[in-house]
């Protein structure tokens, strides 16, 4: 594999992220961490009401793959409902996997950069780390509960 | 070992290392193998040693009465015998083979230090420890209510033996070092801390894991109480390793195991112990492992170990000149090529040390990133991970240019200053 993988939407979501910041009004927050390489993010949301995630944030440390990855991932998430963030994780965790359709990647937009993780075995846990702890908190992990 | 082998070995020329890289079957020009602290390649004559083993001369060694087992018990015992001559050891008897350097130090620290120790004892080690050297001493401390303290290295990443004195006092039992940071490339003068451990009434323990494979080590000299290393480091095999200990020390201990080939006789409620080695080493042996770091350090014998030092040091100074002008690297440990001993370990400002690794490896250049085991050491350096480049003597300048013009291009790959 070739390092284009580092390509400009991966570098730049990683050296210039949207959504790594801390973050006001969060009611659900949640770390995940990679034991194995020390990636290591916080992620904190905003739900309403209405299930819809109104905003969302993260602070952390770790590879280009894992801390572009969680900004991508925020770009998607924010805005729609938990389902339709369930729905995104899915598809990505199984691009990730190799088993995804052309229209789905499509709904990944700029996430799917990260498809050739598929074939870098190493890698895979930092891509999904983001995805994972959201994924966990909408099944109801909270540490601001904690 | 084969003729060519030796042969080869016997007239290692720096300046025609080629001859030499053809003996390692893995190593080629395509791949810059540059994680040698971690493992080294093998050459043909030990890969020959471990099928030959298993062709011509395989038994259980120590048990069998019979011709063939004889053989392999003198393949083994043959080996005890290279690695005393080779790190200077009285007699073989104070070598007892375990599975790696970890295991010799848990050896060490279960049989003296968990025995030998009470509360209010102090272990001293170093913050530059490897896991392996830190975790069965924190056990140690646990389990006696003996207490861990630590020589902390200076902002230069180096430990002086006036440092480790201000640490050692009259209530410490056991000092136990790395003679050479498998992070910083630093040397610890542990003949200096053995006097001092001495003086305070405290043995020695040297962590030789990095030292015995890049640097001549004379455990007479040092005068250590116990030495450990692996097999694997030094173009041995895997799942070989080795403490040495002092005859007094090593009969005073108690087994570390139990089980098979280490009793003499044994009654339905107790057991006479063998003689060194052997109580230390229950269980049907790694024979094949231990012939074929026998046939490893015979390698290195012929090719002598200051040569290798002399063409080691000599690489780290031109990779020391390619990387250290690098705009945005910061090399860890002394400001001095000469005290790193083919160890270089890096940040790059603003790229992570996985990304570095991942990119090299995309140009087929190996090395090392993570915490390098050794979690305290890169806290203390204000670091949370670090990419490693470790040198062997098969390494060329060659290998050396490729790594550094991938490191030149790494933060332009990773979309800076574009």
């Amino acid at each position: 594999m070739s390092s284009t993988f580092y390509n400009e939407i991966l570098t730049e979501h990683n050296i210039r992220p949207f959504h790594k910041h801390p973050m006001e009004g969060a009611n659900f927050q949640l770390e995940g961490v990679n034991p194995s390489c020390g990636d290591d993010i916080i992620l904190s949301l905003k739900v309403n009401d209405d299930g819809v995630i109104e905003d969302g944030a993260y602070v952390g440390d770790g590879c280009a793959i894992s801390q572009a990855s969680a900004d991508m991932m925020l770009d998607l998430v924010i805005g729609k409902t938990k389902d339709q963030a369930r729905r995104l994780a899915d598809i990505f965790l199984r691009m990730i996997k190799g088993e995804v359709t052309e229209e789905e990647k499509q709904e990944l937009q700029e996430a799917s950069v990260l498809q050739d993780v598929s074939h870098m075995p190493a890698r895979v846990k930092c891509a999904v780390l983001g995805w994972h702890t959201m994924e966990e908190i909408l099944n109801g992990k909270n540490d601001m509960e904690a | 070992m084969t003729d060519k082998n030796i042969e080869i070995a016997a007239g290692y020329d720096p300046a025609d290392n080629d001859k030499i890289r053809a003996l390692f079957p893995l190593i080629d020009d395509s791949t810059a193998y540059l994680d040698n602290a971690a493992t080294t390649q093998k050459p043909e004559c030990v890969i020959r040693a471990l099928a030959g083993y298993y062709e011509h001369d395989n038994a259980n060694p120590l048990r069998g009465l019979y011709k063939l087992s004889v053989r392999a018990t003198e393949g083994v015992e043959g080996a005890r015998q290279t690695v005393a001559d080779f790190i200077g050891a009285r007699e073989a008897a104070e070598i007892i083979f375990t599975r790696n350097a970890t295991e010799s130090l848990n050896l060490a620290a279960y049989s003296y230090g968990m025995n030998f120790l009470k509360e209010g004892d102090e272990i001293v080690i170093t913050i530059m420890e490897h896991h392996s050297n830190m975790l069965p001493w924190q056990q140690v401390a646990k389990h006696t209510g003996a207490v861990l303290k630590y020589v902390d290295t200076d902002e230069n990443g180096r430990i002086t033996p006036e440092m480790v004195e201000a640490v050692v006092t009259d209530k410490t039992k056991i000092v136990s070092t790395t003679q050479l940071s498998n992070v910083l490339g630093w040397e610890n003068d542990v003949k200096a801390f053995a006097q001092i451990a001495h003086r305070h009434g405290a043995i020695m323990i040297v962590d030789g894991a990095q030292s015995v494979p890049h640097i001549r080590v004379d455990v007479s000299d040092i005068d250590c109480d116990f030495l450990a290393f692996s097999g694997h480091k030094i173009y041995g095999p895997m799942g070989v390793g080795v403490l040495y200990g002092k005859r007094e020390l090593l009969e005073a201990m108690p087994p570390f195991l139990f089980g098979g080939e280490m009793i003499d006789s044994v009654t339905r409620f107790g057991a006479k112990y063998s003689e060194i080695p052997h109580k230390f080493e229950a269980g049907t042996l790694n024979a094949e492992g231990i012939i074929g770091l026998g046939a490893a350090l015979d390698f290195v014998n012929q090719i002598g170990i200051d040569k290798i030092r002399a063409r080691e040091d000599a690489l780290t100074a031109y990779a020391w000149e390619k990387i250290k002008p690098i705009p945005h690297i910061r090399i860890l440990g002394a400001d001095d090529p000469s005290l790193h001993h083919g160890i270089i370990t890096f940040t790059i400002d603003g790229v992570h040390p996985h990304d570095v690794s991942y990119i090299l490896d995309t140009k087929d250049i190996c090395v090392r990133a993570g915490h390098h085991c050794a979690q305290p050491l890169m806290k203390q350096c204000g670091v949370f991970s670090t990419t490693r480049a470790s040198l062997a003597f098969y390494n060329t300048k060659e290998e050396i240019d490729r790594l550094a013009d991938e490191l030149g291009q790494m933060r332009a790959q990773m979309g800076y200053d574009r």
